[in-house]
């Protein structure tokens, strides 16, 4: 029996395994063994005294055999001996088509099993930028294969990667990108980066962010992410960490994902007087049962509109506040105060003007023994709609006169920008009316110093008198 | 806004999207060495990560932002919606993108948007960032950009140049369900859309083929995405509208994204999620109709227009078709062995080259890990047991007792599992 030792290298083999067959040497009188010391246990100058001619192999069978090489399981010499003798010597050049052959199923099974590996490493190496060295940044990077891949896999990083420095390095082997060329060094036990001071590669943060978000926590299956993401990757991967976290945090994110967009609105149609009983005290009347969503529950009373029927200018703002949703009137609290005192200095008689709000209902936040206004959202715009519309088709105003975005928003589109847009008449053929966005008062009243308060209060009024003038 | 806050909103709105693939573009880098910029695409794209719900990640997926002026009801982002709104400069994603391929984190950028302002105004950004990447980055890594219907041609055609995918999505499959539930869209529009990218895509490789230096259009051509379960449409309508995109506009993938409820629930739309598993079995019946030889219009029928939830397409067509089988394995033509249940196109290559050798038994099957117990009954094997009888017995032999294991023990993540054996 003749024991060679290789060390991990596939050219190595090669070498010995030409000398055994110029000498034809058959597969069972050779022990074939990983040398992890270095040299060889075969001493080729010894042996080298073959005359047999040299034996052809088809290049497919080569450039697998290299891969297999790479296996970790010492037996993967042998199996490529024996194949070699077999398609060499005995001339069986069919061979590896025989899935079902005692040789080639090994063969096969550790192909598979390192191209899985050296697939794994294209997709989960991680690089770290480090600006540590007089040449800038440098990206480091600590991967654990199960087989010595990185040959296979060193030229595709220098590829894609080659306008960056780098090295990563596994327990087997490192490989090193200088921007120039690619060397293979040895390898490292442990995380070479766990050592270093400084802050992380603070990407990783963000790469978490996207990592938990991208993920529908609706659909687990985990089976399905262990199958392509073995464990014995993940400590090498920033993301494996907060595995265990996303699926805690699951059920609960479904819950608030179902809670934010199961938005069970009937919203007001439902709610309106039949056609034909639409006058505005009988609108008045039907919106105080209104349930059409769910801030039904949280106001006082609804707040309904205010102003003669044969109004030409028709007031929006965006819902009543606290003042006005216990006194059931719209703008009668602070920024109603404000927006009297425009109307007065923009000649505008408050009587004789309708003024009403996109929403009927108070939403608020109860905070200690105060109620804090919050925005009303979309969809509560939305199932509050049906209200404004039928006021406007009572009223016919010629000029309706938006205040603040909320209101803006719900005449004239989502698209609408109050910054952009303001004073501008604006024709809306779906109610019949020119409307005139402009801010909130209480936009006014929240201004945090006296002159830009005038000067806000200065323009306000300026739309005003373009409204007033137009209708 | 900070980034980390605006990339929470807008990876979790992009997250329904199902087209994650990055295959079919070559865009190499220039030699070892000698790069000309960061990154290359090798045609087959790198799933770089998965996540818990059994999905990878390849692509950076984003939404520009998910403001959007359209009301679509099974969508999200659709203006009378809640949800948090947030919005990217160029920069940024340019920065993420950039910054996360560095580190080995993804293939490349997958980018979408709601509609803001204009399909126009929406196009013109959605492109920029792609030339940003291209022409200041000089980034050659994967770039997908949705592909706003409506936009311009000028646009389109800017836009074609970066990218290497563009997907105008058709979003349901039928017209009516359009009107319906995206009433701001049509299907016109869409196909539009895509016949403009289509046109430019054969012009452009006329072009190369004339002059080398030729610039390239959209590498790996076009695709779409359905979603499904939102609408009445059967599986018949939607493989129908799948085939015509395939044959009429060129595309090269359509995607189908089960409609999920939390989405939206106006009173007219499903409460219920449809099973995952049709999305499964459309995605099954796609690769059929696309590397097997099926005609769509084999897999479902008019009377029962859709797909069987409990087997497999080719495994429903198989059963019943009992008149075609057993395939001789070692006779069969290839187009036939492909409608064997259980035979991918790997084992039939396989079978194919081993039969040049000798006759192939079902030792050979089982070291090839064909599934025998599917593949069995449809099949000749030299001595070997075959167990075609009558079509009611291979109907009681595939009965869903047997079913119930095989179908949750699959692994679902969309790129893997769309693969029929
Ligand atoms: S806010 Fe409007 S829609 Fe909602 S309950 Fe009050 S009146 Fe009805």
């Amino acid at each position: 029996m003749i024991v060679v030792g290789v060390s991990h290298d596939f050219d190595q083999w090669c070498d010995h395994a030409r000398r055994l067959l110029r000498r034809r040497v058959p597969p069972d009188a050779v022990a074939w063994r990983d040398a992890d010391a270095g040299g060889s246990l075969f001493d080729p100058g010894v042996e080298d005294s073959g005359t047999a001619p040299a034996v052809r192999l088809p290049a497919t069978f080569l450039e697998r055999a290299r891969t297999v090489a790479c296996h970790r399981d010492e037996s993967r010499w042998a199996v490529l001996y024996r194949l070699v003798w077999r398609i060499g010597v005995e001339g069986d050049r069919g061979l590896l088509l025989d899935a079902a052959d005692p040789d080639v199923r090994p063969f096969e099974v550790m192909h598979k099993q390192v191209r899985f590996d050296a697939h794994k490493a294209k997709a989960f190496v991680r690089f770290r930028k480090v600006d540590d060295d007089a040449d800038g940044e440098r990206y480091l990077a600590w991967h654990r294969p199960e087989h010595r891949v990185l040959p296979l896999v060193g030229p595709f990083f220098a590829r894609r990667f080659g306008v960056m420095r780098w090295t990563i390095f596994t327990p087997h082997q490192s490989a090193d990108w200088d921007g120039r060329s690619l060397t293979y060094g040895p390898g490292v036990d442990r995380d070479p980066m766990s050592e270093r001071d400084g802050p992380n590669d603070n990407m990783e943060e963000l790469w978490k962010t996207y990592y938990r978000n991208i993920f529908n926590p609706a659909r687990i299956k985990t089976g399905a992410m262990l199958k392509e993401m073995p464990r014995r990757y993940w400590s090498t991967m920033p993301e494996t960490g907060i595995i265990d976290e996303l699926l805690r945090e699951a059920p609960e994110r479904v819950k608030t994902m179902m809670a934010r967009q199961q938005d069970e609105n009937p919203g007001a149609e439902a709610f309106l007087p039949p056609k034909g009983h639409r006058s505005l005290p009988q609108l008045r009347s039907a919106a105080r049962q209104c349930e059409g969503c769910e801030l039904c529950d949280v106001g006082t009373q609804t707040v309904f509109g205010e102003g003669p029927k044969d109004a030409r200018l028709m007031f929006v703002g965006e819902q009543p506040g606290d003042e006005e949703d216990l006194a059931g009137r719209p703008f009668v609290g602070p920024a109603g105060r404000l927006f009297d005192e425009a109307l007065a200095a923009a000649g505008i008689d408050r009587a004789a003007v309708y003024v009403t709000n996109a929403v009927k209902h108070f939403r608020h936040e109860p905070r200690g023994k105060r109620r804090i206004h919050m925005k009303p959202t979309v969809s509560q715009v939305r199932a509050c709609l049906p209200w404004l519309r039928s006021e406007i088709e009572q009223v016919r105003p010629a000029i309706i006169v938006a205040l603040g975005a909320t209101a803006g928003q719900a005449l004239l589109g989502r698209t609408y920008r109050v910054t952009q847009q303001r004073g501008e008449l604006i024709d809306s053929e779906q109610w019949g009316a020119a409307v005139l966005g402009t801010i909130h008062p209480s936009a006014i009243l929240r201004m945090p110093d006296q002159s830009t308060r005038d000067q806000a209060f200065e323009q306000f009024v300026h739309d005003l008198r373009t409204a007033a003038a137009a209708a | 806004m900070d980034l980390a806050r605006k990339l929470a909103i807008l990876a979790d709105a992009a997250k329904y999207d199902a087209s994650c693939a990055s295959s079919g573009a070559k865009r190499s880098n220039g030699r070892l060495g000698k790069a000309r910029g960061l990154g290359d695409t090798d045609g087959v794209g790198i799933c770089h990560s998965y996540t818990p719900d059994g999905r990878c990640v390849s692509l950076l997926k984003l939404l520009l932002t998910n403001w959007c002026v359209y009301d679509c009801r099974f969508c999200v982002n659709r203006v009378t919606s809640d949800t948090p709104r947030a919005r990217f400069t160029v920069d940024e994603v340019v920065f993420l993108t950039v910054e996360f391929y560095k580190r080995n984190y993804i293939e490349g950028l997958f980018l979408s948007s709601g509609i803001i302002q204009s399909p126009d105004y929406t196009m013109e950004q959605l492109a920029e960032v792609a030339r940003r990447l291209r022409q200041d980055e000089r980034f050659f890594g994967y770039v997908h950009l949705k592909a706003v219907p409506g936009a311009s041609g000028e646009l389109l055609e800017k836009a074609g140049r970066y990218a290497d995918r563009m997907s105008a999505n058709v979003e349901l499959p039928t017209d009516a369900d359009l009107k319906k539930l995206a009433p701001e869209k049509s299907m016109k529009t869409v196909d539009l859309t895509m016949s403009a990218l289509r046109d430019r895509l054969i012009e452009s490789k006329a072009e190369r083929k004339k002059t080398r230096s030729a610039p390239r259009f959209m590498p790996a051509g076009q695709s779409t995405q359905m979603v499904v379960g939102a609408s009445p449409a059967n599986d018949r309508d939607i493989l129908t509208t799948a085939t015509r995109l395939y044959t009429g506009q060129n595309l090269k993938r359509v995607y189908y994204s089960a409609y999920s409820p939390f989405l939206g629930a106006d009173g007219d739309l499903p409460a219920m999620t449809p099973p995952l598993i049709r999305e499964h079995r459309l995605y099954q019946a796609d690769w059929l109709v696309r590397f097997y030889g099926f005609d769509a219009s084999e897999l479902t029928m008019p009377d029962a227009p859709d797909l069987s939830l409990e087997h497999d397409p080719k495994l429903s067509w198989a059963l019943r078709h009992p008149a075609f089988f057993p395939v001789d394995v070692n006779t069969a033509p290839r187009a036939d062995l492909l409608r064997v249940p259980g035979f991918g196109t790997r084992t039939v290559g396989r079978i194919m080259k081993l039969r040049t050798r000798r006759r192939v038994r079902e030792a050979d099957l089982r070291a090839m890990r064909t599934p025998m117990n599917r593949a069995g009954p449809f099949i000749r094997v030299p001595g070997g047991e075959v167990i075609k009888k009558t079509p009611e017995l291979l109907i009681e032999r595939f009965k869903p007792s047997d079913r119930q294991m095989r179908l949750f023990t699959r692994r679902l993540a969309v790129d893997q599992l769309e693969r029929p054996a």
